[in-house]
């Protein structure tokens, strides 16, 4: 309802506006009527030229404080603080030429407004400037794609070894499963083919002839161990999806036909990401908006919203169809011990098959 | 009928050009108000929705198929449509026969055709809209498999074949427009016109034809495998699938290819929608600065420069697709050069307006607003190329914020522009400078208001094309953000009303131009205002000069038509 009287009220204001722009139109003397700039006219649109400078920093302003508090949630890989100090630089070097030339277009819009009798400069080149203004950016990008590579490099190089964990993230329209390796730290062999092999337990298609998938470990729920490396291996039965993890700093697609793969060390349990200060007032923050939404909800005799609770995601990023918007899972992580609790309860491949 | 309809006179095919692409425009902006309600208000009945979606929005509610339906028409038509056909295909015809002194292009006939396929393309994915499962929906990219099998969604099946085929005859509407415009400037230029004298537009409109002719070809290629993996039973992009139950045949085919063959396309096409509009400002703020373009020599290079990285840098699109990291590393390098040339043209943009004696028509407050869009949007293209930070941004709508401010919004200024500006050439009449002042600031204002709190939404980690950020409490937080950017995008969308109104009224009754009303230099101001097929009277005139002998010392006036010889004793800037 709020909606439609904010969508009225807009639409009223349109066309308030285009009536207000007519009588403008229609009240201008007819001999000044040649549409093209007068001395006037540069005055008033270089000044506002100059207002909507301060309009961007305030906008800018705004948002951060505003907003601020969302941006790049607390990093919970290894790699991520590698990540985000690459992010702050990137950013912090965009604001200063952000600031400065934006200063730079609109003050001179201003101050070099068109007045009468005034005759710009006739200054076509200066090759010292240009040489300078492309080797300056030159020399800043070099910089930072050196540092990008390096940091891409460390992140995307996976050497399987026998420390890590492998671990099958598998897509499908539209929920995610993960399998677990089980005792050989191997994944068995698997294909589409096989998804209707035995009335359709076998969840993600593990080829029952090899010896290695059985004692795999299929689940809903993505459970990971602190401080261990977890090598991803995702498939997808369908369609494109992509795997994204923002909170580790970590994403790759999920290709039908194809194995990709991402790994990355958790070191933060969920257990200690729920208490740390900053994720503790957003969930207060969000508690509020939701229970504020459900005041509404209730009034209209639904049910209640339930209080949020901090829990990493899984999500999907790549547009897979009608519920894309809801193909999610959670994620766990804990100490190795609670992991391996956990995953002792699990039924391999070989049970569920029996 | 020859005149209005199938007329060969490049100045009509403009304007049909132009016309067909504002109706596009209105469509494919109305859509996104659209999506932007649902997105403000997910879930929310809207009578509106009742009216325009019909059956797709049952008690006004949007269906999830249809908001993905939204997005991806409201792209299409926005990037090929309006941006690609609308601004390219109105000022390459308007223009560059007019600026180079020619009597018309190289082939009116070709030209013709080329305009006629574009309206044919541009009817088909418009009846694309009204099939019964509904038009295609597996956003612009159309990524197979969700592109390929109508099992995946319900536009994926009669909805993506005519969008195919549209997109198709989009194709060779676009070669035989830009073999057209390079064939017309290489040899139709007057005695006098040497390329180190053409203006910055036909430079721009020269190389932009280039890149077209380079890329559109591999688009079309993708979209033929892809309607033959999708009738004709091959796997050139499928493979290992299993959908509804049941296994499909589809061996050995790879998604990753079709990726690489489309962004091979769709990453110049972002240089084929961004450079005229940069040619277009290049030449509007020299006009309305009363000064030489600064660093003309450097504008060209640069143009040159951005065309040919274009050509190379698409795997940026695809850095967590699953290809090879160290590609990734490559890519990351040549997108990251890009940069430079970037940045040189916004300095000497800026440099140009130093000093000057700037005449604050509408045009030249979109061309400002072009340079301050360009700079916003393109420093997080910092970000998104450097492959390491574009995986936790990668289709976040930190990226959708980022290619509409680069792209969107700055070309779009770019046709505004080219509009106010050469509206006289084009109807002989003037446009209201009051009201394109008022469409100016509320669009200005609004950009920003849209677009630059949609960069937080992206940090925070919302993945684009999501039907609702509902599902996630995570999210609820950034509820009041969707909000604000709706409000905003409904006013801009108001606003819009205003400069369709003062087009449509200009054309009929707007004040009669006089020949010149610019004080511009370029030749196609020597021309008379009454449109004449061969566009001079008698000898077309010779060009003496470059097009920025404005505030030349030792001059009247400060401006001097490229066709004034020069005086005894003035010397020639060397170029």
């Amino acid at each position: 309802m709020t909606a439609i009287l904010t969508l009225t009220v807009l639409f009223l204001i349109a066309i308030s506006l285009w009536q207000v722009a007519k009588i403008f139109e229609m009240s201008q003397p007819s001999k000044n009527n040649t549409q093209v700039a007068n001395d006037r006219d540069n005055d008033i649109q270089g000044k506002l030229m100059f207002a909507f400078l301060a309009f961007l920093y305030i906008l800018t302003l705004y948002s951060f404080w505003k907003w601020g508090d969302v941006l790049l949630p607390a990093a919970a890989s290894e790699h991520g603080s590698d990540y985000d100090s690459l992010m702050w630089i990137s950013f912090a070097l965009i604001f200063f030429v952000q600031t400065v030339t934006q200063a730079l277009l609109h003050y001179f819009s201003y101050k070099y407004r068109g007045e009468p009798g005034k005759k710009a400069l006739f200054y076509a080149d200066n090759n010292r400037l240009e040489a300078i203004w492309t080797i300056i950016p030159v020399i800043t990008l070099a910089g930072l794609i050196l540092y990008g590579l390096y940091t891409w490099t460390n992140i995307m190089t996976v050497e399987e070894n026998d420390e890590a964990l492998v671990v099958e993230l598998y897509a499908q329209q539209f929920n995610w499963k993960a399998r677990y390796s089980g005792a050989d730290g191997v994944l068995g062999d698997a294909n589409v083919r096989f998804l209707q092999d035995f009335d359709g337990k076998n969840l993600v298609g593990i080829d029952a002839t090899d010896p290695n998938g059985l004692d795999d470990v299929v689940v809903q729920e993505l459970h990971l161990p602190v401080g261990r490396e977890i090598i991803f291996k995702m498939r997808s039965q369908d369609v494109l999806h992509s795997a994204y993890m923002p909170h580790f700093r970590a994403q790759m697609n999920c290709v039908p036909g194809m194995i990709t793969e991402f790994a990355f060390t958790p070191i933060t349990t969920t257990d200690d990401m729920r208490r740390d200060p900053d994720v503790l007032a957003k969930v207060k923050k969000i508690n509020k908006i939701r229970a504020e939404n459900s005041k509404e909800l209730v009034a209209n005799g639904d049910e209640a919203l339930e209080p949020y609770i901090f829990d990493y995601l899984l999500l999907c990023n790549k547009i897979c169809g009608a519920s894309h918007y809801n193909m999610q899972m959670k994620i766990i992580v804990e100490t190795p011990e609670e992991y391996q609790a956990w995953i002792d309860q699990q039924q391999t491949f070989a049970q569920v098959i029996q | 009928m020859t005149k209005y309809i199938f007329s060969q006179d490049h100045k009509m095919i403009s304007k049909q050009y132009l016309i067909t692409g504002l109706f596009m425009g209105i469509i494919g902006i109305a859509m996104s108000l659209m999506f932007r309600l649902q997105l403000a208000w997910p879930e929310k009945s809207f009578g509106i929705f009742e009216v325009l979606l019909g059956k797709w929005a049952p008690d006004g509610v949007m269906d999830p198929n249809v908001y993905l339906a939204l997005v991806t028409i409201h792209g299409t038509i926005m990037v090929f449509f309006v941006l690609t056909a609308g601004l390219s295909g109105t000022f390459s015809n308007l223009l560059i026969p007019l600026q180079i002194g020619a009597r018309d292009m190289a082939s009116g006939l070709l030209n013709m055709i080329s305009f006629w396929l574009f309206f044919l393309s541009s009817v088909i994915m418009i009846a694309s809209l009204f099939v019964e499962a509904g038009p295609a929906a597996a956003g612009w990219t159309i990524y197979p498999p969700l592109s390929a099998l109508p099992q995946a969604q319900p536009g994926s099946g009669l909805g993506m074949t005519l969008w195919l085929v549209s997109m198709a005859i989009f194709v060779a509407s676009s070669l035989l427009g830009s073999l057209n415009y390079i064939v017309t400037v290489i040899n139709l230029r007057v005695k006098g016109m040497s390329m180190s004298r053409l203006p910055l537009t036909i430079w721009a409109f020269f190389v932009t034809a280039i890149i077209g002719v380079v890329s559109f070809p591999v688009l079309l290629s993708a979209a033929l495998l892809l309607i033959m993996d999708r009738s004709f039973g091959t796997s050139f992009f499928l493979s290992d699938i299993f959908i509804q139950g049941e296994v499909l045949h589809y061996q050995g085919g790879s998604p990753v290819l079709y990726e690489h063959l489309f962004w091979f396309l769709g990453h110049p096409e972002v240089y084929i929608v961004l450079l005229p509009a940069l040619g277009i400002t290049s030449e509007i703020i020299a006009t309305n600065s009363r000064k030489p373009i600064f660093g003309y020599r450097a504008m060209v290079a640069s143009i040159i420069a951005i065309a040919f990285l274009s050509t190379i840098v698409w795997g940026h699109h695809m850095f967590i697709s699953g290809m090879n990291p160290f590609l990734g590393s490559v890519f990351t390098f040549t997108t990251l050069l890009i940069a430079i040339p970037s940045a040189v043209k916004a300095f000497n943009y800026i440099t140009t307006l130093w000093k000057g004696n700037l005449q604050l028509n509408p045009a030249m407050l979109f061309s400002i607003g072009l340079v301050s869009t360009f700079i916003s949007g393109g420093l997080t293209g910092i970000i998104l190329g450097d492959s390491t930070l574009d995986i936790n941004v990668h289709d976040t709508y930190f990226v959708v914020a980022h290619f509409h401010l680069v792209m969107g919004i700055s070309a779009l200024y770019g046709l505004f522009a080219g509009v106010y500006h050469w509206f006289p050439k084009m109807f002989g009449r003037m446009m209201n400078k009051n009201l394109g002042y008022f469409h100016f600031w509320v669009t200005a204002v609004c950009a920003y208001g849209v677009f630059f709190p949609m960069h937080f939404i992206g940090m925070a980690g919302l993945p684009r094309r999501y039907y609702t950020n509902t599902a996630f409490p995570y999210f609820d937080d950034i509820a009041d953000i969707n909000v604000v950017i709706t409000i905003f995008a409904l006013i801009a969308g108001a606003a819009q009303l205003v400069f369709l109104y003062n087009f449509i009224h200009s054309i009929f009754y707007g004040k009669k131009a006089e020949q010149n009303p610019w004080k511009s230099n370029t030749m196609e101001w020597t021309a008379p205002v009454e449109h004449m097929h061969g566009n001079w009277p008698g000898a077309i005139p010779e060009v003496h000069r470059w097009a920025y002998d404005y505030s030349k010392p030792g001059q009247e006036e400060d401006w001097v038509s490229q066709t004034v010889p020069l005086k005894e004793g003035e010397e020639e800037l060397q170029h």
